[in-house]
Order: structure tokens, then C-alpha cells, then sequence
């Protein structure tokens, strides 16, 4: 369990916080993550690799936690990622950091844009493997990730930055 | 919500087929043959290849948001052993293996018909009685009519063993700031490793080789002496 932990937590946080966006959630997500596979390690087949096992599992228990929150919070918290979108990128063109910018609109896509463009860039899962932990159709994943790209596109638009893509 | 997602799913402008492959190929997550194709096509038509330096600067920017997100602390680890230690004991996986063997076995009986169920049984008696039989002929055979008594070879050297001496363990407490990172990296450099947890207490186990109580005390002093060590004592 130790060596498990060693290798996979720092990746399996940084999903957590990118669903839930707070530190201390995403902190005993992880724990409770790890003592799920504890308990389950039974169960585990070895069809898919530990790493898409283990994000499969974070990302049922991220939305598990973002659920049991407040209705108010949630809105909250839409609220201020709007508000990221509109203010953020706009400050970072006038400083022409485009990068800045982007950063800023991939934070403020939604929790199931966020996760793909993750799953995808981040924690480099194959098409099958996206598939098998948000548990959509493969056609779906492609298509799902396709209108991320496109949102991100237009959240930059929005905020002056033409990136010659659509 | 829902039929806002699918709408979205269903949009008419669906993404061609090499170009949705675009963003796994720029995380090099394709197979060798898709890879070929997306590469060929990326060579023929540039609006593609404009599109795939767009999805290489996303790839990046991803990546340097993700890796700005640093690492949990020692807390989320604490209150993982913690719960660990809390669980009840496992039962050992043998029974569950035992139970699936035999309930094979009893499916294998049952696909038998009767018929061949009686000359399963036929065979399985006559090769029993053959057995007995050799082996009563074994041991009459053998029967030397003297005794053999244990005895001392003076050949060899009269030594005592002591068995194998245990590598040295101790019971660490790491400071409350200290990250996972630090302390991965601390178990590396003593080549250390878990053994198990107590109250946010570890015992450790430093490499596999016995230590004089001399080493071991100089061991102790070092480990005190580390910034996230809070405590540690030498434990059997």
C-alpha cells in the first residue's frame, strides 16, 4: 500500500482538486481513494492499469463529495468560475500573457470539459481508458473533448485571444 | 442539464475522424498505426497542423496547471494508515480460493451423468487398493531390523545458531509540516519502509541487514536530527 501511495497520490490529488477545487477535499478524497482499494484490492482484475483504476475511483468519490455540498455552494461556486472566465483572461491580455489566459480558461471549463482535457493531456489516457473511468462511449470521448477544445477556444476568444483555431 | 449535455454531444459539427485524434497523438497516447496516420495527414494538410499547434499549447499549458497544484500533505497519508489500522482483520484469501475450487469441483460432478459418475468411482477405488499395495510392499522391503539413531557427525563444526538477526526499527513521529514528498524522500535515503502505524506514529524498517547498538543509536541520533523528524526511538 505504501509503494501504491507512493507512486499514484500526488496524481490522483491534483484529479481530485481539479474536480472538487479544494485542497482539504481533495486531501481526504485521497484517503478515502486508498482505503477503497485497501478494502477492495480483491476486486482489482488487472484489465485496465491501477492508474486509470485509481482515477475511476477518485473521480466517483469527487462527484460523491461535490453532491453532498450545499445546492447555495454549488452556485457559489459556479458563480465565481463565471466570474473567472470574464475577469481573469481579460487582466492577463492586457499583460499579453497569453498563457496566463489559457491557463485561466482551462480552470474555468466546466467539471466535465475540465476532466477530459485532464484525463487526456494530464494523466495521458488513452481513448479506452477515458472511456472506462467517466464511463461514456469511446465515440463520446472524442467528441467530448472535441467541444472542450472548442469552449476553451471561445472562453479565449471571449477574452481578445485569436488562436487561429476554429 | 441532461438534454443540454446531449445536445452538445449531438452537434452537428462532429470533429473528422484524424482530427480527433489530434489531442492523444500530441500526448503520444495513440497506437503506432493511428500515430502513422494522424502524422501523414498532419504532412498533406496544414489547416490540421495549424490545429495541432494549437492542441500542443494546450497539452502544455495542462500540464503546467496540473503540476502547480503541488502535493497533499502528511495529514491525508496520517489519516490513511490511521484508518487502516482501524479496519478489521482480513480474513486470509485461502478460504475464498478453497470455497472456489471446491464449488468447481462440485460443478464438475454435476455436469457427470450417473453412468459415468459410478465408473469415475470404480477407477478412483481400484487406483486407491494399487496404491496400498505398493506402498505395503515399500515398507516391507525396507524393514532393515536395526535401529538408526540420530548421532552427531564429528565432521562438521559444533556451531550454535542464533537465527537471523533482524534488521534495526524504530518508531518515527514526523513533524506536522512535513509533505509526503519529504518524507518518501527520507524513507529513500535510509532505505527505509513502513511496517505499520499507530496514533500518527511509523515504525520503520531501515534495510534488511542486523545493525551493532552502536550503529543503531548513530542511526537514531541522524533520524533525530532531520528537519520533519519530530521523534524517533529504536524499537525491537
Amino acid at each position: 500500500m505504501q509503494v501504491l501511495y507512493g507512486r499514484h497520490h500526488v496524481r490522483v490529488f491534483r484529479f481530485g482538486v481539479r474536480l472538487v477545487r479544494d485542497e482539504q477535499v481533495a486531501e481526504d478524497l485521497i484517503s478515502e481513494v486508498f482505503l477503497d482499494v485497501w478494502r477492495q484490492a480483491g476486486k482489482f482484475e488487472g484489465r485496465s492499469a491501477v492508474s486509470t483504476w485509481l482515477l475511476a475511483i477518485t473521480r466517483f468519490k469527487a462527484l460523491s463529495a461535490l453532491r453532498r455540498r450545499k445546492d447555495g455552494e454549488l452556485d457559489d461556486e459556479a458563480a465565481n468560475a463565471i466570474e473567472d472566465t470574464s475577469d481573469d483572461p481579460e487582466v492577463a491580455v492586457q499583460k499579453k500573457d497569453t498563457s496566463q489566459a489559457l491557463r485561466k480558461c482551462l480552470t474555468a471549463l466546466s467539471p466535465e470539459h475540465r476532466e477530459i482535457v485532464d484525463l487526456v493531456y494530464y494523466h495521458e489516457k488513452s481513448v479506452e481508458e477515458v472511456a472506462e473511468i467517466v464511463g461514456i462511449p469511446e465515440n463520446t470521448v472524442k467528441t467530448r473533448l472535441f467541444y472542450a477544445r472548442k469552449k476553451l477556444a471561445d472562453l479565449l476568444k471571449a477574452a481578445g485571444i485569436e488562436r487561429g483555431w476554429p | 442539464m441532461m438534454a443540454m449535455k446531449k445536445m452538445l454531444e449531438q452537434e452537428p459539427q462532429a470533429p473528422g475522424e484524424i482530427e480527433a485524434m489530434l489531442p492523444w497523438h500530441a500526448a503520444g497516447t495513440l497506437s503506432d498505426r493511428d500515430a502513422r496516420r494522424v502524422d501523414e495527414a498532419l504532412g498533406r494538410d496544414p489547416e490540421l497542423a495549424r490545429q495541432y499547434a494549437v492542441i500542443r499549447e494546450e497539452y502544455a499549458e495542462t500540464i503546467d496547471l496540473n503540476e502547480s497544484l503541488g502535493a497533499p500533505s502528511a495529514r491525508a497519508m496520517q489519516k490513511l494508515f490511521t484508518a487502516i489500522d482501524a479496519e478489521p482483520e482480513r480474513k486470509p484469501s485461502a478460504s475464498r480460493n478453497i470455497s472456489a475450487i471446491s464449488a468447481r469441483i462440485s460443478r464438475f460432478f454435476a455436469s457427470l451423468s450417473p453412468r459415468a459418475l459410478t465408473w469415475s468411482a470404480s477407477l478412483v477405488a481400484l487406483v486407491l487398493v494399487v496404491q496400498a499395495g505398493v506402498i505395503g510392499a515399500v515398507l516391507v522391503k525396507n524393514q532393515p531390523g536395526s535401529f538408526n539413531v540420530a548421532s552427531l557427525s564429528m565432521n562438521e563444526p559444533i556451531t550454535r545458531a542464533l537465527g537471523p538477526e533482524a534488521p534495526p526499527r524504530a518508531l518515527v513521529r514526523f513533524a506536522p509540516e512535513a509533505r509526503v514528498a519529504d518524507i518518501t524522500a527520507l524513507l529513500d535515503s535510509y532505505q527505509a519502509s513502513i511496517v505499520d502505524t499507530r496514533g500518527g506514529m511509523f515504525r520503520l524498517q531501515f534495510g534488511n541487514k542486523a545493525m551493532t547498538k552502536d550503529e543503531v543509536a548513530g542511526l537514531m541520533n541522524k533520524l533525530q536530527g532531520e528537519k520533519i523528524v519530530s521523534l524517533a526511538v529504536a524499537t525491537p
